[in-house]
């Protein structure tokens, strides 16, 4: 078995990755990609504690199962927010959704 | 008697309810009036009653000013002298009050001249009674004041105004040397109360000097009061105020009391030579002096005011001359008949309209009283016998006569002119023809009765100083304990003989040139012109006095208004100004600095916001960039 930081730096390496891709991507749906890892790498966290640490323990596993089921859920929304600005704004790049701008 | 005190204060009584109740008074004040001085005239009465019964000097003393050092007393002297001049005050003002009921009706100021009269029937009693100087001091000022008012109660016509103001600047004279003198007579004895002052006098204990120079200051203040010359000057203005004032005031009691002053006095005239010298010359000059002027006034009015300076030089004179009990009785006499003749003269100017005796002529047949009751007291001023006068004023001449030549001569020319003038006036305005259209009617019975009462005193009292071997009764009333007035009979009948004589003949020598016609006035005239131009100018006094006083005050007064105008009124303004720039000072700093201030807060903020707003670029990847960022420094704080 690999050792614990292993798993951990595989995690963070995603969620950081994702952070990246969350500041960085024009369009929307990159965003909610980049969302989605960052998701993932938090799952990973997660599981490699409840296999390393928590071993009797079913916790974290079930946790994982609620943030996957919570992370589809959310993708589901996030879509259907984007179709709504593609509908009226006409684009999906988030610099170009910037009424709030002073 | 112990209930002195009460006489003036019926009429201050009487004064203060006048003047709280006005017209709603019984009679508008007039009855009360009447009935406050007709007490005091029983009190009065009833106080000579008891001084006769042989209570002398009656004495009664409050503590006034009580100082930590001090206590200055004032008291109440009830002696023959103080007796004769009350029952004189109040009786002659008790007729004036009921005459002027009839003369002042319709007035629109009817119960405030009764007010005035009763305050100043308080003041003369009062002034009467007190034998502390400074209480004297203060009824004397009071009466004056009381003069003022009266001269001036129709003060809408600026000739009374002015004569008020001036009597009372002229009276104000005198009194001021009076007042030094009062201070000086403090100073040199130690208090002013009279009985220790003369216990004083009499123990030798106060210099001759000082008494000198105290009864001149204190003579004074007699000669504004009393109008000896050169102060004379405002009693004939002064009868620009009603008659009965001319009557009351300025003819029987206020002007008499300057005579008073030197008779309560006298122990201090008496000890200074000097004094009494120039008392008795300048009575003698002034019974001369206004005698002369009297002779060519046309004014009913004036030629009593006129008079009435003239017999009070007589009384003066007799005072300087050592006659002190003459003195009174002629004070006395002649307040009854001048009361009378003035309240004629009133009748005259209430029945007529006129005051001027050449617009007059022929009003014996519609005034019979008063041309009856105006002859009486002419008769009784030129000293005709067996009238009041002829006693009083040969007591006079007698004493002249035995004491000062020139004295007796000026006294005897002043007589001489007085039968004149009284028998001119009399001719003018009651024989003859009428000169003038006017409805002259008799007085109203209020006005006569009072009148014919005088009447009959001035025939009657005359007796009480009839000449006997040891002097007349009145003047053992006076003086108990005084020289005996020993006369020998052959100078007293001279003298008496000659008084009348001459008095006679100057009446038919009035006759003479106003009756019959037989001489010429306008010869006269041509024939002494510069005499005649000074008597008519009144000798030019009135304008000596305005150049030697009034033009310089006037001159002084220029120089204190340009003083104030320029000066202080500058300083004024130069402050206002200098205040005016320094807030022009303070504008300035309230407008840069404060404001400055003000502004500056908000251009920060608006700057602040002008950089900031460039945050807000609206792209939530910008946001999440701070977040993120934010994150990262908490965690990097976190693990510190």
């Amino acid at each position: 078995m690999p050792p614990l930081t292993h798993l951990l730096a595989l995690g963070g390496m995603l969620f950081s990755l994702g952070v990246f891709g969350v500041l960085t991507r024009r369009n929307a749906i990159g965003i909610l990609m980049a969302i989605e890892l960052m998701l993932n790498g938090v799952n990973i966290n997660l599981i490699a504690f409840a296999r390393y640490v928590w071993a009797n323990s079913a916790l974290g596993q079930v946790f994982v199962i609620f943030i996957i089921t919570v992370a589809a859920v959310e993708a589901a929304v996030g879509l259907a927010l984007i179709i709504s600005i593609f509908r009226t704004r006409g684009t999906v790049n988030a610099d170009e959704v910037d009424l709030l701008k002073w | 008697m112990n209930s002195a005190f009460l006489i003036p204060l019926f009429p201050l009584l009487a004064f203060g309810l006048i003047l709280l109740f006005g017209r709603r008074a019984p009679g508008q004040g007039a009855y009360l009036a009447v009935g406050g001085i007709t007490a005091s005239c029983l009190l009065s009465f009833w106080a000579l009653a008891t001084i006769l019964a042989g209570g002398s000097r009656s004495l009664r003393e409050y503590s006034w000013i009580v100082t930590s050092t001090t206590t200055i007393k004032v008291g109440i002297t009830l002696d023959p002298l103080a007796a004769v001049m009350l029952v004189v005050v109040s009786l002659v003002s008790a007729l004036i009050f009921i005459y002027s009921i009839g003369y002042m009706h319709g007035d629109p100021r009817y119960p405030l001249f009764f007010a005035y009269l009763s305050l100043f029937a308080a003041s003369m009693l009062g002034l009467v009674l007190m034998n502390n100087l400074l209480a004297f001091y203060l009824c004397w000022e009071l009466v004056g004041l009381c003069s003022y008012f009266l001269i001036g109660f129709w003060f809408e016509r600026p000739p009374a105004a002015r004569a008020a103001k001036k009597a009372f600047l002229v009276t104000r004279l005198g009194d001021t040397a009076m007042l030094f003198g009062i201070l000086y007579l403090i100073f040199q004895a130690g208090t002013a109360e009279l009985p220790v002052v003369f216990d004083k006098i009499h123990a030798g204990l106060i210099p001759q000097s000082a008494l000198t120079v105290i009864a001149l200051l204190l003579f004074c203040g007699a000669m504004g009061k009393s109008a000896q010359f050169p102060l004379h000057i405002w009693l004939p203005d002064a009868m620009e105020g009603p008659t009965p004032v001319s009557a009351l005031i300025h003819a029987a009691t206020m002007v008499a009391a300057g005579v008073y002053l030197v008779a309560r006095c006298f122990p201090i005239f008496e000890s200074s030579a000097v004094a009494l010298q120039t008392v008795a010359y300048i009575g003698a000059f002034t019974a001369f002096f206004a005698a002369t002027i009297a002779v060519v006034t046309n004014d009913i009015k004036r030629v009593l005011a006129y008079s009435t300076i003239s017999q009070l030089g007589y009384m003066m004179m007799a005072l300087g001359l050592g006659g002190y009990s003459a003195a009174m009785f002629h004070l006395s006499t002649h307040a009854i008949f001048k009361a009378l003749l003035f309240m004629a003269a009133g009748s005259v100017i209430h029945g007529c309209g006129a005051q001027d005796i050449m617009q007059m002529g022929g009003l014996r047949s519609k005034m019979p009283v008063t041309s009856l009751v105006f002859l009486i007291g002419g008769l009784a001023l030129a000293g005709i016998p067996p009238l009041a006068g002829f006693f009083s004023k040969d007591e006079i001449l007698l004493k002249a006569v035995e004491t000062d030549k020139i004295a007796a001569v000026l006294g005897f020319a002043a007589a001489l002119l007085t039968a004149f003038y009284m028998a001119r006036t009399y001719i003018l305005a009651f024989l003859g023809e009428p000169r003038s259209e006017f409805h002259a009617h008799e007085s109203p019975r209020v006005m006569t009765v009072p009148m014919a009462i005088l009447a009959v005193l001035a025939v009657v009292v005359g007796f009480l100083g009839f000449p006997q071997a040891r002097g007349t009764w009145f003047h053992h009333f006076l003086e108990p304990a005084g020289p005996p007035v020993v006369h020998r009979w052959l100078p007293a009948l001279a003298v008496m003989s000659a008084s009348v004589v001459l008095a006679g003949a100057s009446i038919l020598l009035g006759a003479a040139f106003y009756h019959w016609r037989t001489l010429s006035v306008e010869n006269f005239r041509r024939r002494f012109r510069y005499l005649y131009l000074a008597m008519k100018n009144k000798w030019w006094i009135d304008e000596a006095w305005n150049l030697i006083l009034v033009r310089p005050a006037f001159l002084v007064q220029g120089a204190l208004a340009f003083f104030d105008l320029k000066v202080v009124d500058g300083l004024v303004n130069l402050v206002g100004l200098v205040t005016i720039a320094l807030t022009y000072i303070g504008r300035v700093f309230d407008l840069l600095v404060v404001d400055g201030l003000v502004n500056l807060v908000g251009w920060i903020t608006k700057q602040a916001g002008a950089t900031g707003r460039y945050l807000q670029t609206g792209v939530v990847q910008n946001y999440l960039l701070f977040v993120f960022l934010g994150a990262l420094l908490l965690f990097l704080f976190a693990l510190r």
